[in-house]
Protein backbone atom coordinates (compact mmCIF):
# COMPACT_ATOMS: atom_id res chain seq x y z
CA UNK A 1 0.00 0.00 0.00
CA UNK A 2 2.99 2.23 0.68
CA UNK A 3 4.68 1.62 -2.34
CA UNK A 4 1.38 2.24 -4.36
CA UNK A 5 1.49 5.43 -2.91
CA UNK A 6 5.08 6.65 -3.20
CA UNK A 7 4.79 5.27 -7.04
CA UNK A 8 1.69 7.55 -7.22
CA UNK A 9 4.03 10.49 -5.47
CA UNK A 10 6.96 9.98 -7.98
CA UNK A 11 4.49 10.07 -10.54
CA UNK A 12 3.29 13.55 -10.47
CA UNK A 13 3.60 16.07 -13.08
CA UNK A 14 5.57 19.05 -13.12
CA UNK A 15 2.45 20.96 -13.38
CA UNK A 16 0.89 18.90 -10.41
CA UNK A 17 4.48 19.48 -8.52
CA UNK A 18 3.48 23.15 -8.63
CA UNK A 19 0.50 22.92 -6.83
CA UNK A 20 1.90 21.25 -4.68
CA UNK A 21 4.86 23.46 -3.68
CA UNK A 22 2.01 26.38 -3.75
CA UNK A 23 0.10 24.47 -1.33
CA UNK A 24 3.12 23.99 1.01
CA UNK A 25 4.63 26.81 0.57
CA UNK A 26 6.34 28.58 3.89
CA UNK A 27 3.91 31.13 2.38
CA UNK A 28 0.05 30.10 2.51
CA UNK A 29 -0.49 32.27 4.21
CA UNK A 30 -1.07 33.99 1.04
CA UNK A 31 -3.53 31.67 0.00
CA UNK A 32 -6.87 32.76 0.94
CA UNK A 33 -9.07 31.15 3.46
CA UNK A 34 -8.71 28.57 6.41
CA UNK A 35 -11.01 26.55 7.80
CA UNK A 36 -11.56 28.88 11.02
CA UNK A 37 -12.76 31.58 8.91
CA UNK A 38 -15.27 29.18 7.00
CA UNK A 39 -17.03 28.46 9.63
CA UNK A 40 -17.93 32.43 10.40
CA UNK A 41 -19.33 33.39 7.07
CA UNK A 42 -19.93 36.86 5.99
CA UNK A 43 -23.29 36.61 7.93
CA UNK A 44 -21.81 39.00 10.89
CA UNK A 45 -20.33 40.92 8.62
CA UNK A 46 -23.85 41.72 6.37
CA UNK A 47 -25.67 42.24 9.97
CA UNK A 48 -22.96 45.03 11.19
CA UNK A 49 -23.47 46.46 7.70
CA UNK A 50 -27.66 46.63 8.37
CA UNK A 51 -27.00 47.90 11.48
CA UNK A 52 -24.56 50.69 10.22
CA UNK A 53 -26.73 51.27 7.69
CA UNK A 54 -30.50 51.68 9.79
CA UNK A 55 -28.05 54.10 11.85
CA UNK A 56 -27.09 55.43 9.30
CA UNK A 57 -30.19 56.40 7.40
CA UNK A 58 -32.83 57.75 9.11
CA UNK A 59 -30.24 60.80 10.62
CA UNK A 60 -29.71 63.97 8.03
CA UNK A 61 -26.27 65.37 6.99
CA UNK A 62 -24.70 65.91 10.41
CA UNK A 63 -21.29 66.17 9.84
CA UNK A 64 -17.89 67.74 10.74
CA UNK A 65 -17.21 69.24 7.04
CA UNK A 66 -16.69 73.02 6.67
CA UNK A 67 -19.89 74.30 5.39
CA UNK A 68 -20.58 76.17 2.60
CA UNK A 69 -19.38 79.71 2.63
CA UNK A 70 -17.72 80.32 6.09
CA UNK A 71 -14.27 80.73 4.61
CA UNK A 72 -13.33 83.91 2.89
CA UNK A 73 -12.40 83.57 -0.11
CA UNK A 74 -8.93 83.90 0.24
CA UNK A 75 -8.38 81.23 3.16
CA UNK A 76 -10.52 79.05 0.74
CA UNK A 77 -8.19 79.62 -2.39
CA UNK A 78 -5.30 79.19 -0.39
CA UNK A 79 -6.43 75.71 1.28
CA UNK A 80 -7.27 75.02 -2.24
CA UNK A 81 -3.92 75.37 -3.29
CA UNK A 82 -2.69 73.12 -0.08
CA UNK A 83 -4.73 70.77 -1.28
CA UNK A 84 -3.53 70.59 -5.05
CA UNK A 85 -0.50 68.99 -4.80
CA UNK A 86 -1.32 66.01 -2.60
CA UNK A 87 -3.90 65.34 -4.63
CA UNK A 88 -1.87 65.80 -7.80
CA UNK A 89 1.41 63.14 -6.33
CA UNK A 90 -1.99 60.89 -5.46
CA UNK A 91 -2.95 60.28 -9.03
CA UNK A 92 0.58 59.33 -10.03
CA UNK A 93 1.14 56.89 -7.23
CA UNK A 94 -1.85 54.93 -8.92
CA UNK A 95 -1.01 54.97 -12.29
CA UNK A 96 2.75 53.74 -10.99
CA UNK A 97 0.93 51.10 -8.20
CA UNK A 98 -1.67 49.91 -10.45
CA UNK A 99 1.26 48.54 -12.98
CA UNK A 100 3.21 47.01 -9.95
CA UNK A 101 -0.27 45.00 -8.61
CA UNK A 102 -3.28 44.46 -10.63
CA UNK A 103 -5.59 43.78 -7.74
CA UNK A 104 -4.26 47.80 -7.06
CA UNK A 105 -7.48 49.54 -8.47
CA UNK A 106 -10.07 47.07 -6.88
CA UNK A 107 -8.68 48.00 -3.93
CA UNK A 108 -8.71 51.52 -4.61
CA UNK A 109 -12.20 51.28 -5.37
CA UNK A 110 -13.26 49.56 -2.49
CA UNK A 111 -11.84 51.85 -0.20
CA UNK A 112 -12.90 54.71 -1.91
CA UNK A 113 -16.43 53.41 -1.49
CA UNK A 114 -15.68 52.76 1.76
CA UNK A 115 -14.68 56.46 2.42
CA UNK A 116 -17.40 57.82 0.57
CA UNK A 117 -20.16 55.64 2.97
CA UNK A 118 -17.92 56.06 5.92
CA UNK A 119 -17.69 59.83 5.93
CA UNK A 120 -21.44 60.43 5.56
CA UNK A 121 -22.48 58.00 8.17
CA UNK A 122 -23.16 59.85 11.02
CA UNK A 123 -22.94 58.43 14.28
CA UNK A 124 -25.29 59.66 17.74
CA UNK A 125 -22.52 60.00 20.27
CA UNK A 126 -24.68 59.79 23.80
CA UNK A 127 -22.30 61.10 25.77
CA UNK A 128 -21.87 64.31 24.04
CA UNK A 129 -26.05 64.28 22.80
CA UNK A 130 -24.88 65.04 19.22
CA UNK A 131 -23.63 63.07 15.86
CA UNK A 132 -20.62 63.48 14.20
CA UNK A 133 -18.54 60.95 11.70
CA UNK A 134 -15.56 58.65 11.26
CA UNK A 135 -13.36 59.40 8.53
CA UNK A 136 -12.06 56.38 7.19
CA UNK A 137 -9.37 57.67 6.64
CA UNK A 138 -6.53 56.11 8.68
CA UNK A 139 -7.50 52.48 7.34
CA UNK A 140 -7.17 53.84 3.85
CA UNK A 141 -3.94 55.17 4.15
CA UNK A 142 -3.03 51.99 5.38
CA UNK A 143 -4.28 49.83 2.85
CA UNK A 144 -3.39 52.75 -0.34
CA UNK A 145 -0.95 54.78 0.90
CA UNK A 146 -1.60 57.93 2.06
CA UNK A 147 -1.49 59.70 -1.56
CA UNK A 148 -4.10 57.94 -3.34
CA UNK A 149 -6.54 58.14 0.18
CA UNK A 150 -6.17 61.93 -0.31
CA UNK A 151 -7.94 61.32 -3.57
CA UNK A 152 -10.16 58.89 -2.83
CA UNK A 153 -11.66 61.91 -0.32
CA UNK A 154 -11.52 64.13 -2.06
CA UNK A 155 -14.04 62.22 -4.86
CA UNK A 156 -16.00 61.47 -2.10
CA UNK A 157 -16.24 65.06 -0.22
CA UNK A 158 -16.58 66.61 -4.15
CA UNK A 159 -19.48 64.28 -4.14
CA UNK A 160 -20.56 65.33 -0.54
CA UNK A 161 -20.59 68.60 -1.34
CA UNK A 162 -22.55 68.94 -4.53
CA UNK A 163 -25.23 66.57 -3.76
CA UNK A 164 -25.35 65.84 0.05
CA UNK A 165 -25.98 69.44 1.26
CA UNK A 166 -22.26 68.58 3.34
CA UNK A 167 -19.28 70.42 3.20
CA UNK A 168 -19.33 72.74 0.52
CA UNK A 169 -17.71 73.87 -2.34
CA UNK A 170 -15.95 76.76 -1.58
CA UNK A 171 -15.06 74.70 1.42
CA UNK A 172 -13.60 72.20 -0.69
CA UNK A 173 -10.14 72.57 -0.27
CA UNK A 174 -10.11 72.66 3.18
CA UNK A 175 -12.17 69.55 3.90
CA UNK A 176 -9.70 67.93 1.59
CA UNK A 177 -6.58 69.34 3.60
CA UNK A 178 -7.94 68.34 6.61
CA UNK A 179 -9.61 64.89 6.28
CA UNK A 180 -7.68 63.42 2.81
CA UNK A 181 -4.11 65.01 3.45
CA UNK A 182 -4.04 65.40 7.38
CA UNK A 183 -6.02 62.35 8.25
CA UNK A 184 -4.04 60.22 5.68
CA UNK A 185 -0.74 61.26 6.49
CA UNK A 186 -1.11 60.99 10.33
CA UNK A 187 -2.97 57.55 9.81
CA UNK A 188 -0.27 56.09 7.51
CA UNK A 189 2.88 57.92 9.50
CA UNK A 190 1.47 56.66 13.15
CA UNK A 191 0.99 53.30 11.55
CA UNK A 192 4.20 53.26 10.17
CA UNK A 193 6.16 54.14 13.44
CA UNK A 194 4.34 52.43 16.12
CA UNK A 195 5.36 49.34 13.16
CA UNK A 196 8.85 50.31 13.53
CA UNK A 197 8.78 50.70 17.40
CA UNK A 198 7.55 46.99 17.36
CA UNK A 199 4.02 47.51 18.50
CA UNK A 200 1.71 44.58 16.97
CA UNK A 201 -0.22 45.40 13.97
CA UNK A 202 -3.06 45.57 15.46
CA UNK A 203 -2.05 48.23 18.03
CA UNK A 204 -0.41 50.20 15.39
CA UNK A 205 -3.31 50.05 13.53
CA UNK A 206 -6.44 51.24 16.31
CA UNK A 207 -3.55 53.87 17.25
CA UNK A 208 -3.47 54.84 13.38
CA UNK A 209 -7.25 55.20 13.46
CA UNK A 210 -7.90 56.99 16.35
CA UNK A 211 -4.80 59.07 15.50
CA UNK A 212 -6.05 59.89 11.97
CA UNK A 213 -9.64 60.79 13.41
CA UNK A 214 -8.26 63.41 15.85
CA UNK A 215 -5.98 65.15 13.55
CA UNK A 216 -8.80 65.44 10.98
CA UNK A 217 -10.59 67.58 13.76
CA UNK A 218 -7.45 69.29 14.69
CA UNK A 219 -6.87 70.40 11.55
CA UNK A 220 -10.61 71.38 10.58
CA UNK A 221 -9.97 73.38 13.99
CA UNK A 222 -6.74 74.95 12.73
CA UNK A 223 -8.66 76.05 9.47
CA UNK A 224 -11.25 77.67 11.10
CA UNK A 225 -9.39 79.83 14.08
CA UNK A 226 -7.04 81.22 11.33
CA UNK A 227 -10.33 82.28 8.93
CA UNK A 228 -12.56 83.56 12.17
CA UNK A 229 -10.17 84.39 15.02
CA UNK A 230 -10.19 87.78 13.89
CA UNK A 231 -8.62 90.66 15.96
CA UNK A 232 -8.45 87.82 18.61
CA UNK A 233 -5.51 85.80 19.38
CA UNK A 234 -4.89 83.02 16.81
CA UNK A 235 -4.69 80.18 19.82
CA UNK A 236 -7.47 81.03 22.10
CA UNK A 237 -9.78 80.21 19.12
CA UNK A 238 -7.59 77.46 18.34
CA UNK A 239 -7.90 75.78 21.51
CA UNK A 240 -11.78 76.97 21.82
CA UNK A 241 -12.64 74.73 18.91
CA UNK A 242 -10.56 71.72 19.65
CA UNK A 243 -12.09 71.89 23.25
CA UNK A 244 -15.47 71.90 21.56
CA UNK A 245 -14.95 68.65 19.42
CA UNK A 246 -13.64 67.30 22.34
CA UNK A 247 -16.89 65.69 23.29
CA UNK A 248 -17.99 64.15 20.39
CA UNK A 249 -14.52 62.95 18.96
CA UNK A 250 -12.95 61.61 21.67
CA UNK A 251 -15.52 58.25 21.74
CA UNK A 252 -15.71 58.91 17.73
CA UNK A 253 -11.73 58.49 17.20
CA UNK A 254 -11.73 55.49 19.84
CA UNK A 255 -14.00 53.85 17.83
CA UNK A 256 -12.13 54.77 14.50
CA UNK A 257 -9.41 52.99 16.09
CA UNK A 258 -11.46 50.09 16.58
CA UNK A 259 -12.60 50.12 13.10
CA UNK A 260 -9.21 50.50 11.93
CA UNK A 261 -8.01 47.52 14.01
CA UNK A 262 -10.96 45.25 12.62
CA UNK A 263 -10.78 45.79 8.85
CA UNK A 264 -6.90 45.12 9.11
CA UNK A 265 -7.63 41.50 10.73
CA UNK A 266 -10.07 41.08 8.14
CA UNK A 267 -7.71 41.60 5.37
CA UNK A 268 -4.60 40.08 7.01
CA UNK A 269 -7.03 36.82 7.40
CA UNK A 270 -8.54 36.58 4.25
CA UNK A 271 -6.02 38.11 1.80
CA UNK A 272 -2.74 39.46 3.14
CA UNK A 273 -0.96 40.15 -0.15
CA UNK A 274 -2.57 42.95 0.01
CA UNK A 275 -0.78 44.10 2.83
CA UNK A 276 2.42 43.48 0.60
CA UNK A 277 2.98 47.31 -0.09
CA UNK A 278 1.85 48.78 3.19
CA UNK A 279 4.99 50.00 5.16
CA UNK A 280 7.00 48.25 8.21
CA UNK A 281 5.81 44.56 7.68
CA UNK A 282 1.66 45.27 8.16
CA UNK A 283 0.76 42.14 6.30
CA UNK A 284 3.93 40.86 9.39
CA UNK B 1 -18.49 33.13 19.04
CA UNK B 2 -16.13 36.22 20.57
CA UNK B 3 -16.31 37.84 17.39
CA UNK B 4 -20.19 37.71 17.43
CA UNK B 5 -20.03 39.53 20.86
CA UNK B 6 -18.12 42.08 19.53
CA UNK B 7 -19.63 42.77 16.47
CA UNK B 8 -23.00 42.86 19.17
CA UNK B 9 -21.51 45.15 21.08
CA UNK B 10 -20.48 47.40 18.44
CA UNK B 11 -23.74 47.37 17.26
CA UNK B 12 -25.02 48.51 20.86
CA UNK B 13 -22.89 51.00 20.97
CA UNK B 14 -24.20 52.23 18.00
CA UNK B 15 -28.26 51.38 18.98
CA UNK B 16 -27.95 53.10 21.76
CA UNK B 17 -27.27 56.55 20.82
CA UNK B 18 -30.96 56.56 18.78
CA UNK B 19 -32.25 54.68 22.04
CA UNK B 20 -31.15 57.14 24.76
CA UNK B 21 -33.21 60.27 22.89
CA UNK B 22 -36.06 59.56 24.97
CA UNK B 23 -34.08 59.22 28.44
CA UNK B 24 -32.15 63.28 27.48
CA UNK B 25 -32.56 66.32 25.91
CA UNK B 26 -30.15 65.69 23.49
CA UNK B 27 -30.00 66.90 20.10
CA UNK B 28 -28.39 65.21 17.76
CA UNK B 29 -27.11 67.85 15.83
CA UNK B 30 -24.46 67.38 14.27
CA UNK B 31 -21.02 68.88 15.31
CA UNK B 32 -21.15 71.49 12.26
CA UNK B 33 -23.82 72.61 13.86
CA UNK B 34 -22.63 72.95 17.48
CA UNK B 35 -19.35 73.93 16.74
CA UNK B 36 -18.27 74.79 13.19
CA UNK B 37 -21.17 77.22 12.71
CA UNK B 38 -21.34 78.52 16.14
CA UNK B 39 -18.04 80.07 15.95
CA UNK B 40 -18.40 80.88 12.22
CA UNK B 41 -21.89 82.80 12.91
CA UNK B 42 -19.68 84.35 16.35
CA UNK B 43 -17.13 85.44 14.15
CA UNK B 44 -19.50 86.95 11.50
CA UNK B 45 -19.59 84.42 8.86
CA UNK B 46 -22.99 81.94 9.11
CA UNK B 47 -22.99 79.37 6.58
CA UNK B 48 -23.86 79.71 2.76
CA UNK B 49 -26.87 77.30 1.49
CA UNK B 50 -25.45 74.59 -0.81
CA UNK B 51 -25.33 75.74 -4.16
CA UNK B 52 -27.54 72.32 -5.13
CA UNK B 53 -29.59 72.61 -1.93
CA UNK B 54 -30.47 69.13 -1.47
CA UNK B 55 -31.37 70.20 2.07
CA UNK B 56 -35.51 70.36 1.77
CA UNK B 57 -37.96 68.02 3.38
CA UNK B 58 -36.89 64.35 2.78
CA UNK B 59 -35.34 65.20 -0.06
CA UNK B 60 -31.96 64.52 1.82
CA UNK B 61 -32.97 61.73 3.11
CA UNK B 62 -33.73 60.18 -0.33
CA UNK B 63 -30.39 61.37 -1.97
CA UNK B 64 -29.05 60.01 0.79
CA UNK B 65 -30.49 56.73 0.10
CA UNK B 66 -29.31 57.13 -3.68
CA UNK B 67 -25.29 57.64 -2.63
CA UNK B 68 -25.58 54.84 0.07
CA UNK B 69 -27.48 52.73 -2.53
CA UNK B 70 -24.80 53.70 -5.50
CA UNK B 71 -21.37 53.43 -2.83
CA UNK B 72 -22.84 50.32 -1.03
CA UNK B 73 -23.25 48.14 -4.36
CA UNK B 74 -19.62 50.19 -5.73
CA UNK B 75 -18.24 48.52 -2.11
CA UNK B 76 -20.12 45.33 -2.45
CA UNK B 77 -18.55 44.93 -6.00
CA UNK B 78 -15.20 45.81 -5.37
CA UNK B 79 -15.40 43.83 -2.20
CA UNK B 80 -16.68 40.36 -4.47
CA UNK B 81 -13.61 40.81 -7.15
CA UNK B 82 -11.04 41.27 -3.60
CA UNK B 83 -12.82 38.23 -1.93
CA UNK B 84 -14.43 36.28 -4.05
CA UNK B 85 -16.31 33.50 -2.17
CA UNK B 86 -14.95 30.20 -1.88
CA UNK B 87 -14.59 27.65 -4.68
CA UNK B 88 -14.52 24.22 -3.87
CA UNK B 89 -13.12 23.37 -7.23
CA UNK B 90 -10.90 26.05 -7.78
CA UNK B 91 -7.45 25.36 -9.64
CA UNK B 92 -4.11 26.56 -8.77
CA UNK B 93 -2.83 28.95 -11.12
CA UNK B 94 0.12 28.56 -12.71
CA UNK B 95 3.53 28.71 -11.54
CA UNK B 96 4.30 32.26 -13.01
CA UNK B 97 1.07 33.83 -11.35
CA UNK B 98 2.06 32.13 -8.14
CA UNK B 99 5.03 33.73 -7.84
CA UNK B 100 3.29 36.88 -8.11
CA UNK B 101 1.06 36.55 -5.26
CA UNK B 102 0.14 33.41 -4.19
CA UNK B 103 -2.61 30.96 -4.76
CA UNK B 104 -5.91 32.86 -5.93
CA UNK B 105 -8.64 34.30 -3.68
CA UNK B 106 -11.04 31.86 -2.74
CA UNK B 107 -9.02 28.85 -3.27
CA UNK B 108 -9.29 26.38 -1.06
CA UNK B 109 -5.94 24.25 -1.12
CA UNK B 110 -6.47 21.39 0.93
CA UNK B 111 -9.12 20.26 -1.01
CA UNK B 112 -6.75 20.23 -4.13
CA UNK B 113 -4.58 18.27 -1.96
CA UNK B 114 -6.75 15.62 -1.29
CA UNK B 115 -8.24 15.57 -4.54
CA UNK B 116 -5.32 16.06 -7.21
CA UNK B 117 -2.25 14.40 -5.68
Amino acid sequence: MLDKRAKTRKAVTPAKAGVQNCLRSPDSRFRGYNEKEEKGGTAPLFFLFLVVSLCALPTPAFAMHISEGILPISWALLWYAAALPFVIWGLRNLRRRSEEAPWFKPLVGLVGAAVFLISCMPIPVPSAGTCSHPCGTGIAAILIGPGLTTVVASIALTLQALFLAHGGLTTLGANIVSMGAAGAWVGWGVFTAARRLGLPWIAAAFLAGMLSDWATYATTSLELAAALHGDGPFTTMFSLILLAFVPTQLPLGILEGFLCAGVLKFVRSRRPELLRTVPAGGAA
Amino acid sequence: MKKTALILLFAGVLLSGPISTSGRAASWSGVDETVIEKFAEKAGRPAWKPFINTDQGDLLLFVFLLAGAAGGFAAGYWFRVLFPPRRKNAVCPAPVERSKGGCPPGHNGKRILNHDV
